[in-house]
């Protein structure tokens, strides 16, 4: 026990944030104590990541001040935090790629020269004391996402933290590691750390935390203890009315194979695995969902089948002819439609400086008779976009990249869905979506299953996949583990697989 | 006549080296600073002037590397501060300094007595070859290692000196943090500014003693215009030759400046090749380097990731 245990680790008060226009904290107050975890709980945008970067010397607060310790303190910058004991773990992993895990644990921290085998007993120390597993020597560019993980937990314990925030830290693991590491918070916990967790995972925040605060539109509308509290009701104080969290599962008649890749291997530019030996069906009427690592060959299914990489062996065949080796053009005009939302969800498919006209046009100027470009068509289509999917835009002719993740992101799937294809491959349409537009986006998938479109949908919340797909197919380094019906599956058994456990006969897609 | 070639190679490749470890140090921190030549300039006309006016080598040493400075303190601001575009600030800073130097070169030139400048006594005596008692006379070794000019023995500390800042120490370690990852690197606490200034402006020195070296030495210690001549470009080149290791700077500046000079010492007996062709090499072998490097796919001896991109810490 902790002598200021009754004490507040931190309080925030009447915290106010604004980027040009755009308010991301409105007066927040919050509060946590040692040996706590608090879940912030948010959809994206709601100024979860905003307010916690503020407290790790990110951001600075336009208003509003920040006790730790009872002492108010003004965080200029990250170094100051890291000396009042805060450390942040960042959704996307702050850590130099050609630097081993050491270096990166050490980076920073003072001292000038450490030798390197005292300093890699400290670390190993350290590991098992929290029940991590690390690899000083390794590089961090070698590691799998959750050694990378590790990699930034061990960096913010070795600087003596006290108080440790992790952004989203779940959203790339399987349900696996993303147990262990609530075990490791726990086991922190216990030795009196607080912990703030940020996520938009309900049962992850009932699973792990004591209490939960819940930021909507950048204010806090609510703080309710843990246990107090249900899945239902979370949801509804997060998106401000009630909520329905069924997703509908159609059934189609139609099951007729329409694309099949047999064999499928692919090497990556830089010589890595891409995919090996992969082979599926996928048929009309159905969505197949995706299941996988960030990084497990996804990106690459997608691009070979749009015809954007080129396949080392294998085939794909749509209605039995081979579409290897056709250019994507040709691919398209064949009724394949491929939209990826990556990352930073504009690298794909659209073109940020360029309005919602132009780029309706990218994908039918090709249509086009004579010299001069017929806008016509695309601006009715943008128009048609905008009432149907109710896209939050100052007008069609303002640049994309000017429109809220959302509303890029219905204008990327419009865009493909509208050129009526047969096959449609989404990799991550919801991507940092809120609620209401995710649930756009399933119906809008919905609607193609029933108008037998055949969807390969790759995807990142295992629930979301569970619930909407006909089968799931789990990859893993590239190869498929196994593919299974979404009904008779459990979330434990695609972990297992998507940590690399194959399963029997997952050659055979029967 | 092997051991004199070695010599002159060691001799052309000192002012490389000089501004090969510069820009090292300026990429090691993030920053692509093209205006080496134009660093050089500046470091040359100030070192000369000021061994011109004061005949003392420790004054010509220190103009030279506050000028140099001066340059990469105007790029500093500029690119860190600023956040301006890298790549053009660079070319415009190689543009100014070039053309600064030869507008005081050319003026000190109108208002001298005979029209020309030559360095005092003393001063020619200060830079003129090392000779040390019982070791310059070993032969073979005497000649290879310990007969050089001050410049020289200093260009090879300062490389070294450079090695095991960025390889064994805490300092060197977050600068190339910097480099590959500003964001990583001031999330872990890491002053990014602070340490990029310092890197940068340092760099920036060291090449400002490279111009020197091409003022007082190569041309014999008289004034001429433009006496940097594009070395500050090849040093730029060499960086990537080097794969951004200093260690490998010292021999990659031997190795370009044997090239330097290979149309000098190359037998005319065996072939006769235009002068022209002699002087292409280093960029022949500085595009086969790049092209080998990029066949190798490997992620290390790659430029700083972040080489090129300011950073910006609230940006979205």
């Amino acid at each position: 026990m902790r002598a200021n245990d009754t004490n507040y680790a931190i309080e925030l008060k009447g915290i106010t944030k604004t980027f040009g226009r755009v308010v991301a904290n409105e007066n927040v107050n919050l509060s946590i104590k040692y040996g706590e975890i608090l879940a912030l709980l948010g959809e994206n945008g709601s100024g979860k990541t905003t307010l916690m970067n503020i407290l790790s010397g990110i951001y600075y607060a336009d208003e509003g001040s920040v006790y730790i310790d009872g002492k108010e303190v003004f965080i200029t910058n990250p170094h100051e935090a890291i000396n009042l004991g805060i450390g942040m773990i960042h959704q996307h992993f702050k850590l130099v790629e050609v630097f081993s895990a050491m270096d990166n644990i050490v980076l920073g921290t003072r001292g000038r020269y450490v030798k390197n085998s005292a300093l890699k007993e400290e670390i190993l120390e350290m590991s098992k004391k929290f029940g991590l597993e690390t690899e000083p020597d390794k590089k961090v560019y070698n590691m799998s996402v959750s050694e990378k993980q590790t990699v930034e937990i061990m960096k913010v314990l070795y600087r003596g933290a006290k108080i440790l925030i992790l952004d989203e830290p779940t959203s790339v693991l399987t349900p696996q590691e993303t147990a262990k590491l609530f075990a490791i918070l726990r086991r922190m916990k216990d030795r009196g750390n607080a912990i703030i967790i940020i996520t938009h995972k309900l049962h992850e925040v009932l699973a792990i935390s004591d209490r939960v605060a819940i930021l909507r539109k950048g204010r806090v509308v609510g703080t309710v203890k843990t246990g107090e509290t249900k899945e239902k009701e979370l949801a509804e104080l997060m998106v401000g009315r009630p909520v329905s969290l069924e997703i509908n599962r159609p059934e189609t008649t139609s099951k007729k194979t329409v694309l099949k890749v047999v064999d499928l291997s692919v090497v990556n530019e830089d010589g890595t695995r891409g995919l090996k030996n992969v082979n599926f069906k996928l048929k009309s009427g159905e969505i197949l969902g995706v299941a996988g690592v960030a990084g497990s060959g996804q990106r690459e299914l997608c691009e070979t089948i749009a015809g954007l990489m080129e396949a080392k062996t294998g085939a794909i065949l749509y209605n039995k002819e081979n579409i290897i080796g056709k250019t994507p053009d040709e691919i398209i005009n064949l009724g394949i439609s491929m939209s990826f939302v990556p990352e930073d969800r504009l690298g794909m498919g659209l073109v940020g400086s360029m309005d919602m006209v132009d780029n309706m046009l990218l994908k039918s100027y090709k249509k086009n008779k004579g010299f001069i470009i017929d806008k016509k068509p695309s601006r009715k289509l943008a128009e048609e976009l905008v009432e149907k999917l109710s896209i939050i835009t100052p007008g069609i002719e303002t640049p994309v990249r000017m429109l809220s993740g959302g509303n890029v992101q219905k204008v990327l799937l419009g865009r493909e869905i509208e050129s009526e294809p047969n096959v449609l491959i989404t990799a991550y349409p919801v991507r940092g979506l809120d609620i209401n537009s995710s649930y756009i986006i399933y119906d809008l998938l919905n609607e193609q299953k029933k108008k037998n479109v055949a969807i390969l949908f790759i995807g990142e919340d295992l629930d979301v996949l569970l619930e909407l797909s006909d089968r799931i197919m789990v990859l893993c380094h590239g190869e498929v583990m196994g593919i299974v019906d979404a009904k008779n599956t459990s979330k434990e058994e695609i972990g297992l697989m998507m940590a690399g456990k194959k399963m029997e006969g997952a050659d055979s897609d029967e | 006549m092997f051991v004199k070639f070695l010599n002159a190679a060691v001799f052309a490749g000192t002012p490389l080296l000089f501004g090969t470890t510069g820009e090292m140090m300026n990429e090691k921190a993030g920053h692509l600073n093209l205006g080496v030549e134009g660093m050089m300039a500046m470091g040359a006309c100030a070192g000369f002037m000021a061994g011109y006016f004061y005949d003392s080598i420790l004054i010509a040493l220190l103009a030279a590397f506050l000028a140099g400075m001066l340059g990469a303190l105007i790029y500093a601001l500029l690119t860190i501060t600023f956040m301006a575009n890298q790549n053009v600030t660079g070319l415009t800073l190689s543009i100014f300094g070039v053309g600064i130097s030869n507008f005081a070169g050319e003026f000190m030139l109108v208002n001298s007595a005979s029209n020309t400048l030559k360095l005092p006594e003393q001063i020619t005596a200060q830079i003129s070859n090392i000779n040390i008692p019982g070791l310059t006379t070993v032969p073979v070794l005497g000649p290879l290692f310990f007969q050089y000019n001050i410049f020289v023995y200093l260009a090879v500390l300062i490389a070294v000196t450079c090695g095991i800042y960025y390889n064994n120490t805490k300092t060197g370690l977050n600068v190339r943090a910097i480099g590959e990852n500003p964001g990583a690197a001031d999330a872990a606490g890491i002053k990014v500014t602070k340490l990029k200034y310092i890197n940068v402006l340092a760099g920036g020195g060291i090449c400002g003693l490279g111009g020197a070296y091409c003022s007082m030495i190569i041309n014999g210690g008289v004034w001429m215009n433009n006496p940097v001549n594009g070395q500050g470009w090849i040093a730029v080149a060499l960086v990537i030759f080097a794969s951004w290791k200093p260690y490998r700077a010292i021999f990659g500046s031997f190795i370009f400046g044997a090239f330097n000079i290979l149309k000098y010492y190359f037998p005319k007996t065996i072939i006769t090749l235009p002068n022209a062709l002699y002087d292409m090499l280093p960029f022949v072998i500085t595009a086969l380097v790049l092209v080998m490097t990029s066949i190798r796919k490997s992620k290390e001896n790659q430029q700083p990731a972040s080489c090129g991109v300011n950073y910006y810490r609230e940006e979205r």
